[in-house]
């Protein structure tokens, strides 16, 4: 994990490309925490990729509600040889829920950005294949948003599937 | 890539009747695989798109196991999250629970004990070999070799065994706890494990007598579904099938957690990619991991299994008679459990399939705001297109089974 001192070194060089594109950082129980703009994330990335974080080991969603922006999408990246980790945030608006796909950056980020768009409705722009991944495919909401009520849905038996949501005829 | 004489015979052969190529005669038929069906490990299904008995692309559809556990986790309080979560990855529960433990740990600042880190290791290396052994069986059972897969069901049955005697249970065993794990391990238990360990060795030379010298097996796997480390890493493959492809990277030696650098143990690598090189790295960990559990046993430090912090873990049960603190942190700790200060964290840890890393995020509430894992199985089976594309359909079997999926954890 980089230190303090490294993650605002590193902030500070994004800053330097561009003035807006890191809006924060965190640092916290040794996790190293970049806050980047929505609009700046893939040179964000893409810097991160030279400077040798080329594995994404992970990209997930995450609702912060009732706090605003609520969601947030994060990606966890890792420098094999320096054997280094660093998290870029970005937070979204659930009125705006939009931002640019990284597939072509990290072809990992295919599925992983699909559950993050099944589970929260995050649309990434440019993604070659925004389907729901794990709900079926009629399914409607996003279930791992705060607000959205578990055990909301009627558990189906013979008498009330015609009601079923997904019912086909 | 090496072909071996069979592929070349058959190479030779003309299939002149068949169409090939993209032209006018050329006809793609779509194969649905699945959802149900013995060769998928689960309930995945998958799209083939097929040009005669060629492979040309291949869609996997998950969801048909999805239980909603990351939901499910953000309604329990931090220990009772382990037990739903430990049944995302229904093959490595020690793992799932040890990355969910550990992120809440590092949330909490929480010190584990010596003796806690040794147990914890013991029992995710016999996790790791149980994992493994239910591979090898059913990857073996998928092309054409019965009776490993009763051999490994033996061996794995000791382990269960094993688990059940220190735990209770033999499957989703909630054994590591926060700060710790759920008890010490039993009088007579050490007996047991030195009696497995002794025997495990013999038993998987044996497995490669059978499998390595055995010619069907040998012509199925080698030079089939073969992908190169620098296209399994861009498509965040972990674990077992980038080191097949040459890639060293395990992150109990990258990045040890829970003691591992106080173990010697090498990391089996391979060096073409394909699905013998994946067969022999899987088959080469049991060693390793026998090994492992040796030094563990060996070494295993005296002292307490879980953390003495009250706030975090239950005081001993003799206590509550005694103490009134002891009533009042039990009282707390069973009806509301513990607060965890805000925070975020991603505890990466190296399962049998890869990194399993557990995400959760708390607001100070006794009850996690997000739990998520990155599981590698998820993962992973992206790599399956590009590594049975252009291949025969009975390689999509075996390289299926090689690729080790388990949908109770690509769904979660």
């Amino acid at each position: 994990m980089p230190d303090a001192t490294e993650l605002e070194l590193t902030a500070q060089e994004l800053h330097g490309a561009d003035g807006a594109a890191i809006l924060d950082t965190e640092f916290h129980r040794g996790r190293a925490v970049l806050i980047a703009h929505r609009d700046h994330i893939r040179p964000v990335l893409e810097h991160l990729h030279r400077k040798g974080y080329r594995f994404l080991a992970s990209l997930h969603g995450v609702d912060y509600y009732p706090e605003e922006p609520r969601l947030g999408v994060l990606y966890e990246m890792l420098d094999m040889e320096r054997v280094d980790r660093i998290s870029v945030k970005v937070r979204l608006h659930t009125e705006d829920p939009r931002i640019v796909s990284v597939v072509d950056l990290f072809p990992t980020a295919n599925v992983q950005e699909r559950e993050v768009y099944d589970m929260f409705g995050v649309v990434f722009e440019g993604h070659p294949d925004l389907r729901r991944i794990l709900m079926p495919e009629d399914y409607e909401g996003h279930p791992q948003r705060r607000d959205f009520p578990v055990g909301g849905e009627p558990i189906l038996f013979t008498y009330n599937e015609a009601q079923n949501y997904g019912q086909w005829q | 890539m090496a072909s071996t004489d069979y592929r070349k015979r058959e190479e030779s052969i003309t299939i002149s009747s068949e169409p090939s190529g993209e032209g006018e005669t050329h006809e793609l038929l779509t194969l649905n695989i699945g959802p149900h069906h013995p060769a998928t490990h689960g309930v995945l299904r998958l799209l083939a798109t097929l040009e005669g008995e060629i492979v040309r692309d291949i869609k996997p559809i998950i969801g048909y196991v999805h239980t909603g556990i990351e939901k499910t986790a953000e309604d329990k309080a931090y220990w009772k999250a382990i037990p739903v979560m430990e049944r995302m990855d229904y093959l490595a529960y020690y793992f799932n629970a040890m990355a969910f433990c550990g992120a809440v740990e590092t949330l909490l600042g929480a010190e584990v004990p010596p003796r806690a880190q040794y147990l914890r290791v013991i029992h995710l290396e016999l996790n790791r070999i149980m994992s493994h052994l239910v591979w090898l069986g059913t990857s073996a059972l998928d092309i054409g070799a019965m009776s490993m897969f009763w051999y490994c069901f033996r061996e794995r049955e000791t382990i269960l065994d094993l688990f059940e005697y220190s735990s209770g249970q033999r499957m989703h065993t909630r054994y590591i706890q926060v700060g710790g794990v759920f008890a010490d391990i039993p009088r007579g238990f050490e007996a047991k494990l030195r009696r497995f360990i002794a025997e495990m060795p013999g038993r998987a030379d044996q497995y490669a007598d059978l499998l390595e010298k055995n010619q069907i097996v040998v012509q199925r796997l080698r030079g089939t579904g073969v992908v190169d480390h620098q296209t399994l890493l861009e498509l965040g493959v972990t674990g077992p099938l980038l080191r097949a492809a040459g890639n060293p990277w395990d992150l109990r030696k990258a990045h040890p957690y829970s003691s591992y650098d106080h173990f010697d143990f090498k990391i089996p690598i391979g060096t073409v990619g394909d699905n013998y090189d994946r067969f022999r790295v899987r088959h080469a960990e049991l060693y390793e991991s026998v090994k492992i559990i040796e030094q563990a046993l060996d070494g295993l430090p005296e002292g307490p299994y879980i953390t003495t912090d009250r706030k975090v873990a239950l005081p001993p049960r003799h206590e509550l008679a005694t103490s009134m603190e002891a009533l009042i942190h039990h009282f707390k700790l069973v009806t509301e459990g513990f607060r965890v200060p805000p925070g975020e964290c991603y505890y990466p840890i190296e399962g049998p399939r890869g990194e399993y890393g557990c995400f959760v995020r708390a607001d100070g509430s006794a009850k996690p705001a997000r739990v998520h894992m990155r599981d590698p199985s998820f993962v992973n089976l992206q790599a399956l297109a590009p590594m049975v594309r252009d291949g025969y359909i009975a390689d999509l079997i075996a390289t299926l089974a090689m690729l080790d999926p388990i949908l109770g954890g690509i769904d979660r």
